[in-house]
């Protein structure tokens, strides 16, 4: 890791350069069946309000009950976050009125969260990363959803949501350009997933993030921050940040001063608007919710948890890089998904014998790479098998097929003949390539008689070797070994 | 009253369990002494049929020799508890037309243990009142006449919806208290967040328990102030109520509040000697300007229980004079947060309105009552941003502090503490209405200070005002030892007699 030098994240004004400070309030939905305090299911998408218990739906007399799946959840990701646990913590509640908000307050963690400081590394480029510290992390419900869309004069509400465990993951503000927040955003959505404590599902609201921006002159103190509201993936948090910095610039180099409130950022028009000013901020009048006990938290149980850890995305990276050979640029690649950096273990592994592990890396980087992305899933789920990448790799190496073949063999593995073994569809396919001196030297020698201008040319410019090679190759169906071929050549022409 | 509905909730049950009656019968004669006091008021839903349909389970389970400890027993439920199917609004107009589709632990525990489910009984507005006057279904009569009526005189009341010049029954559990003082049920369920079991107890000359916070569920209860809230007991008896407490009580997976140690037999504990026990009487409760007759009352409490072996010690409570203003912050803040599901959105009153803000404030306005209101303003205000830490705050290190007065002096070998229930015998309906909410709030002043601690506190009827009205003594026991106060309780019980009301004039 080096520090940055230069001000490559500076914003230009008209009167001179300006520096962004981001804090992220991140909301992740906790991965486990149950809402936080009811046993209601946190399915995704069923028909509206079938997922809501007598609790969810607030009615007299009913009382919340933690879920101690949703602590643990909590616990695993503070662990992962390097963070301070709470022993004991304490829930409040959030007094406001919304029609989505059944109980009139949202039961959430404000004195005593069970998670405190903590800090994650965010790799900005393969050889320089930042620290932002995690301030707290807090559990807490989400509220229901508000359906205008169904009438022409009512509003509806949907209740399956209302309940459910959001974990809000505070950053302190350490964060100084919109790239640097999204890379952070990236980082803790990789390290959610690998600890499987929320699946980081941005299109269906399972991250979202509440972003603060305030810009100053380098050095000067903190300005006036604006809050932009519920921001739901990635490319718009960074899209936020600039458009929320520029107008701040905007307004304190025309003289104005930036009032504290908060936005919401319309991605469609590419701007923010103000929600609320602070004057209208709500007084949400916390106190400690009094149905619930202070959450006491069993050493024992803590280490439990975080034995049972798995390996985490900064370690998995450093491992690669000492184990495999891989550069830091492919390995941070690789292990941005726990998923896909298994894939790559399991794929240089196969068969007991480690292969080429930056063959490997290359053939999931690039075209297995693509082909996911044309499906829309990730590389281990494009639909060939970490054993299926280890053969093909193992082909290319032993000299059964060139790299030309080898992409092609890929496309029909991943295609109509998915599922099938590599090693037994190049034979069923003579795909094999010809290494057969006897044969290519007598294609060599048909090119060669096809074009005696060209052959001429070459004798006095080798450059031209390229050309042949490629002829040669496309008479002999991309089957023959393009090193034969090219020696064949250079013998016949005299090189 | 008819021989039937004269006997007590343990008579009742014996009488049951040798055949010599049967439930429908008793529990007829109870739909019956209903449906003669409809003037009380005391009931806002009667379940006839269903009653006659449990009784006859009761009898049916009876004849094969089984049944519970409450089997086919009569009893009523105050309005706060949720009743599946059946009307539960707490007395408030902002929940009207609800019937839930659950069973409030406690109540389900009473059906479990064979009791017969009468109807639901008149509170205060979601138990915000010490004389039940704030119901939306109107004020309760008490069976106990005013010193100055005669029998006419209070029957012509009765047919006025205001019940002016009639006794109250107390609050906030007053249908309760009516009901089991004037025989409609052997015994009702109430609720206590700052007196209101133990303040309409000692009003109608009943006994009354609020036990140990935490020692029944709060799950299907309405919720006034969930911190104090604890549900509990009224009957004629001191054996009754134990009878009742002890199915009422236990551990509940549904509320983390509730404690999981298992209930005792607490009708074990009627009649144990309370010999050599030491009884505490603290000075703090002896107001400047106190009523007289309540201070006699006092000593010759502490007198019956010395004669009955027990040690009586001077005790110092120094923080009880805080308790009542810190209670009225608590109680209010978290009744503002508590009723705030109460916004016409999913059920209960709903005043039409174009959008939602309008929708809340008319629902809210119309639905709830003055008292509610004030309450929901008051607990607003004190949990406001620059006002927390002056009021909430405050109030809830007070009430550590009153806690740690109790702890001192149980730890100093104190068993119970004996104290007034009430400032003043029964007052009248519509005597406070012009009076300061203040002076309301004084009928607590004996009994926040056991809610604000947590503690379990008893009271039993103890004499007669020179009024010829009912007054009562209170227990105040360390936490979990119930079993304490129904020794202690039935000692006075002996002593002092029990106390009826003057005939059936409302009948």
């Amino acid at each position: 890791m080096t520090v940055q030098t230069g001000n490559a994240k500076l914003l230009k004004g008209a009167t001179g350069d300006w520096e962004t400070v981001i804090g992220l309030e991140v909301h992740a939905q906790v991965t486990s069946r149950a809402k936080l305090f009811s046993g209601a299911s946190t399915e995704f998408g069923g028909e509206p309000n079938t997922h809501v218990s007598l609790v969810d739906a607030a009615m007299p007399g009913m009382l919340p009950v933690i879920n101690r799946e949703c602590v643990a959840q909590a616990v695993r990701t503070g662990l992962a976050l390097k963070a301070q646990i709470n022993k004991r913590s304490t829930f409040d509640r959030k007094n406001y009125f919304y029609p989505d908000l059944p109980q009139g307050y949202q039961i959430s963690q404000y004195k005593s969260p069970i998670v405190g400081e903590g800090e994650i590394q965010v790799d900005l480029t393969p050889d320089y990363a930042i620290r932002v510290g995690i301030e707290r992390l807090h559990l807490e419900q989400d509220a229901g959803k508000s359906l205008h869309d169904q009438s022409p004069t009512m509003s509806f509400v949907d209740l399956n949501r209302s309940g459910v465990a959001l974990m809000e993951i505070v950053s302190k503000p350490d964060l100084r350009s919109a790239d640097e927040a999204k890379a952070y955003v990236g980082k803790l959505r990789t390290i959610l997933r690998y600890i499987g404590s929320c699946d980081g599902d941005m299109e269906k609201g399972s991250l979202r993030a509440d972003v603060n921006v305030s810009v100053r002159r380098p050095g000067e103190p903190l300005g006036t921050r604006c809050e932009i509201k519920n921001v739901n993936s990635i490319r718009f948090i960074g899209q936020a940040i600039d458009t929320e910095a520029r107008r701040q610039i905007e307004i304190i180099e025309d003289g104005g001063t930036i009032q504290q409130e908060t936005r919401l950022f319309d991605p469609a028009r590419g701007e923010t608007r103000s929600m609320r000013s602070k004057e209208e901020a709500h007084d949400y009048r916390y106190f400690p919710d009094p149905d619930l006990l202070p959450l006491e938290l069993d050493g024992e149980w803590i280490d439990a948890l975080a034995a049972f850890l798995p390996e985490l995305p900064d370690a998995k990276k450093a491992r690669l890089i000492a184990d495999y050979g891989l550069s830091a640029y492919d390995a941070a690649v690789i292990v941005a998904e726990r998923e896909t950096a298994d894939f790559f273990e399991s794929a240089v592994n196969h068969g007991g014998a480690q292969r080429d592990a930056k063959a490997v890396a290359n053939w999931l980087m690039g075209d297995l790479s693509a082909q996911a992305n044309a499906q829309g899933v990730g590389v281990a789920d494009a639909g060939l098998s970490a054993a299926s990448l280890a053969t093909l790799v193992d082909l290319i190496c032993e000299g059964v097929i060139s790299g030309k073949i080898a992409k092609d063999l890929l496309v029909m593995l991943l295609g109509p003949d998915r599922g099938a073994d590599p090693r037994a569809l190049v034979e069923a396919r003579g795909l094999r390539q010809v290494t057969d001196t006897g044969a290519i030297d007598a294609a060599v020698g048909a090119v060669i008689a096809a074009n005696p201008d060209k052959a001429e040319q070459a004798r006095a410019k080798p450059g031209m070797l390229g050309w042949f090679v490629g002829q040669v190759m496309k008479a002999t169906g991309g089957k023959a070994n393009p090193q034969a071929v090219s020696d064949a050549l250079k013998t016949r022409l005299g090189l | 009253m008819t021989d039937l509905t004269s006997l007590t909730l343990a008579e009742a049950r014996d009488r049951l369990a040798s055949r010599a009656i049967s439930s429908r019968d008793l529990t007829a004669a109870h739909l019956a002494a209903i449906d003669r006091a409809k003037g009380l008021n005391a009931f806002v839903a009667v379940t006839a049929e269903k009653a006659l349909a449990m009784a006859d389970a009761s009898d049916a389970r009876l004849a094969r020799g089984e049944g519970g400890p409450l089997e086919g027993l009569p009893i009523g439920v105050k309005d706060l508890y949720a009743t599946e199917g059946v009307h539960t609004q707490a007395c408030s107009h902002i929940l009207d037309g609800f019937k839930p589709a659950y069973e409030s632990t406690v109540t389900a525990n009473l059906w479990r243990d064979g009791a017969v489910m009468l109807g639901k009984l008149n509170m205060d507005e979601f138990a915000m009142g010490s004389s039940n006057e704030t119901s939306y279904y109107g004020p309760v009569a008490s069976p106990w006449l005013p010193p100055n009526f005669s029998p006419t005189q209070a029957r012509a009341a009765l047919a006025d919806k205001g019940k002016r010049g009639l006794m109250a029954p107390g609050g906030s559990s007053g249908g309760s208290s009516s009901a089991v003082a004037a025989h409609l049920c052997l015994a009702a369920t109430a609720s206590d967040t700052g007196g209101s079991i133990r303040q309409p107890a000692a009003l109608t000359g009943i006994v009354g328990i609020k036990p140990t916070y935490g020692r029944c569920s709060r799950w299907g209860m309405v919720a006034f102030a969930s911190s104090l809230d604890q549900a509990g007991p009224l009957a004629r008896t001191v054996r009754d109520a134990a009878i009742m407490l002890r199915s009422m009580a236990g551990p509940d997976p549904k509320d983390s509040t509730c404690s999981p140690s298992p209930v005792p037999d607490y009708e074990a504990s009627v009649g144990r000697s309370v010999k050599g026990l030491t009884i505490g009487v603290p000075k703090e409760y002896r107001l400047e300007g106190m009523n007289p007759e309540i201070e006699a009352l006092w000593a010759k409490g502490a007198e019956w229980l010395r004669a009955a072996g027990a040690t009586i010690v001077d005790v110092s409570l120094p923080n009880t004079r805080h308790a009542l203003p810190a209670y009225y912050i608590v109680a209010p803040a978290e009744a503002s947060s508590n009723l705030a599901r109460y916004d016409g959105v999913r059920y209960g009153l709903r005043e039409p309105a174009s959008e939602i803000v309008d929708l809340y404030q008319k629902t809210r306005a119309s639905g709830f009552g003055p008292e509610v209101r004030r309450r929901l303003m008051i607990g607003t205000y004190v949990l406001s941003a620059g006002y927390y830490d002056a009021y909430y705050l405050r109030a809830q290190k007070i009430r550590t502090l009153i806690k740690r007065d109790f702890e001192i002096a149980f730890g100093n070998g104190v068993d119970a503490i004996l104290t007034p229930a009430t400032p003043s015998p029964a007052f009248a309906i519509g005597a406070m209405a012009s009076a300061d909410p203040v002076e309301m709030y004084l009928n607590d002043v004996f009994t926040v200070t056991v809610n604000m601690a947590g503690l379990p506190g008893l009271v039993t009827p103890a004499g007669l005002s020179a009024d010829g009205l009912p007054l009562g003594l209170q227990l105040i026991g360390r936490p979990f030892d119930e079993e304490t106060l129904f020794a202690l309780g039935e000692a006075i019980e002996q002593a002092a007699g029990r106390f009826s009301p003057p005939e059936a004039w409302w009948a």
